[in-house]
């Protein structure tokens, strides 16, 4: 098995889609969609990399990654961040929290996986 | 008469000739010489001047008509002389002219105007110096370019405010999101199944199933956004549906109307036309409903004495509804809009129809309620739906969450609207109380979740379709979870 991937999102068809391609190419992937206990996934999980979507159920993506980078557990995870294109204000938001790369919706698989192992290459 | 005026005729006399000399020099000779800054005061003579000359009276008629001497009114016209009051009431009279349009006051709106649009084009060498004189003598263009500086101003103002709004507004942004996400899937989902001959077919099923759904969703999505940057107010972009609007509503005071707690309903069509999240007809209609509602209960339940009694019945509802005299449902609403400060927790609220579908939901802090997809089969709520009338407690949990989980208490109530003969109508509450806060029945907590698709638990006798956050991701799992049902 590959290296961990936990994709926080909350949008099913995505999830689906991305969980695909990951795990065709050889990836291990855990899935969550609640914003409230995200935080506390990505601690349990802990795994080497996190996709994170901006809009959740219950609490944003900001808060999360901001969360995850005022604890010693978790400060340390690369973090994907999903923004859409053209808000370029959630982009500087979560480049100021500590977000480690961006992607924007709509993204291409091929840009997904690019853009993973990129995160996770020694 | 103004300062400026005033200021005008205590000044030496070098001083006011050399007004004169740049009011006379030819223009060539004006622009290359250095005037001193008196040349360019409040010239009301200058203005007068002007005027009489447009209506083609000689000096001597204009003096005749105010009782002036004509070397009087030279000395007026040339700046030379103070003026004021009934002089300058007369001689306005006699030019056809409101005096505020030869008095230096006139002017200063105006000319503040035509400098706010020199100084937005500093590029452009504007004669500064001589806008009194260029208003004096030009009052038509002037006015003009003025109003054009206005309308430009205006237009920028407005620009910044709709690029304010497209950049900040929570709900277009909510909107723009979930039409990019549903792009996102769509493309994610279309490359898959072109890219791979060899899929599946159990999988290759359900992608285009996906792809259905998303492009559903993304075609209302679209219209509600076309409608949105259509209208030419300040309405709120359409989200999916006429509740999706009620829900916004509603988030965005967290679930209160604190306008609505002294039990007013006369204020209830004031809070919907003020709302831009209620943009149709259908989504103010619901708000009005579910506000009439919660202006009755706030009657009948005034706060402060109902939330000391829910605190001493540890949030109860039976046991308040007994107390009350009151249907339990509307015990359930008014307990869902206590404040989450003073109950120290958040209670949520579920209310279906008799087909199961939600027409309310208030999530709790730990479970997620579904708003596009089937709710979870395992749900209290709808076990009251079938047995009407009966007040249902069970213990409940989010399914791989962690913590003492949700108390809920269900209840189903039957309806003939149209009378006997009509058709029955079913409603059932699910209030979820955190245990913490509950009398918690015994017996371990049923995991549930908020939809299939996004819930863990593996073992589900009711699930109807495969979770996506299933460990392990093969056809077998999939087949296995489809095969059950």
């Amino acid at each position: 098995m590959g290296h961990h991937v936990l994709l926080i999102e909350d949008e099913p068809n995505i999830v689906e889609a991305v969980r695909f391609i990951l795990s065709r190419d050889g990836w291990k992937v855990s899935c969550h969609s609640d914003g409230a206990s995200a935080v506390e996934a990505v601690a349990r999980i802990n795994p080497d990399v996190v996709v994170l979507d901006v809009m959740l159920p219950n609490r944003s993506g900001f808060d999360i990654l901001r969360d995850l980078r005022g604890d010693s557990a978790t400060a340390g995870v690369p973090v994907l961040m999903l923004t859409a294109k053209g808000q370029t204000k959630d982009r500087e938001r979560a480049e100021m929290l500590g977000a480690t790369a961006f992607m924007t919706k709509p993204f291409s698989n091929a840009e997904v996986l690019a853009r993973l192992h990129m995160l996770v290459a020694p | 008469m103004g300062k400026s005026c005033k200021w005008i005729f205590t000044q030496p006399q070098k001083e006011l000739d050399a007004a004169q000399q740049f009011l006379l020099a030819p223009a060539a000779f004006r622009r290359g010489k250095n005037w001193p800054a008196v040349a360019v005061t409040a010239l009301t003579g200058t203005r007068i001047r002007e005027r009489r000359l447009l209506i083609g009276l000689s000096q001597a008629d204009l003096a005749r008509a105010a009782g002036i001497s004509s070397s009087y009114l030279n000395l007026i016209e040339h700046n030379r002389r103070r003026i004021g009051g009934k002089l300058l009431v007369t001689l306005a009279r006699a030019l056809k002219v409101d005096p505020s349009h030869l008095s230096e006051g006139a002017g200063s709106e105006l000319m503040g105007r035509l400098r706010e649009a020199a100084a937005t084009h500093p590029d452009i060498a504007v004669e500064t110096a001589r806008i009194e004189e260029f208003v004096g003598r030009f009052p038509g263009w002037s006015a003009l370019l003025a109003t054009q500086q206005q309308q430009g101003a205006e237009l920028e103002r407005r620009v910044a405010a709709l690029a304010d709004r497209l950049g900040h507004d929570p709900l277009l942004s909510a909107a723009l999101h979930e039409l990019l996400s549903r792009v996102a899937a769509i493309r994610s989902t279309a490359s898959i199944l072109a890219d791979s001959p060899d899929l599946e077919q159990v999988w290759r099923d359900r992608f285009q199933r996906n792809l259905e759904s998303d492009s559903a969703r993304l075609a209302e999505t679209s219209e509600g956004l076309v409608r949105f940057l259509d209208s030419p107010g300040e309405t709120a972009p359409a989200v999916a549906t006429p509740q999706d609007e009620l829900h916004h509503f509603l988030a965005a005071r967290g679930f209160r109307v604190a306008e609505l707690e002294g039990g007013d309903q006369s204020l209830v069509e004031g809070l919907i036309s003020g709302a831009v999240e209620l943009r149709s007809a259908a989504g103010q209609a619901l708000a009005r409903d579910h506000l009439l509602a919660y202006a009755a209960d706030a009657a009948r339940l005034p706060l402060p004495g109902f939330l000391e009694r829910a605190r001493e019945m540890r949030l109860d509802p039976l046991k308040l509804a007994r107390a009350h005299g009151l249907p339990l449902q509307m015990i359930m609403r008014r307990l869902a809009s206590l404040p989450e400060t003073e109950t120290r927790g958040r209670i949520g609220l579920v209310v279906c129809d008799g087909a199961g579908a939600l027409t309310f939901a208030k999530p709790p802090r730990d479970l997620s309620l579904p708003r596009h997809a089937p709710a979870c089969a395992l749900w209290p709520v709808f076990a009251a739906l079938r047995a009407p009338g009966t007040p249902l407690r069970a213990l409940v949990k989010r399914a791989g969450g962690e913590g003492q989980g949700l108390v809920s208490y269900s209840v189903a109530e039957v309806m003939r609207p149209d009378g006997f003969d009509g058709p029955e109508v079913v409603r059932a509450y699910m209030l979820l109380v955190p245990a913490a806060l509950a009398d918690v029945p015994p017996g371990p907590a049923e995991p549930v979740g908020g939809t299939c698709r996004l819930c863990p638990r593996a073992d589900c006798p009711a699930r109807r379709e495969p979770s996506i956050l299933s460990d392990g991701f093969d056809s077998e799992s999939l087949t296995r979870n489809i095969g059950r049902q």
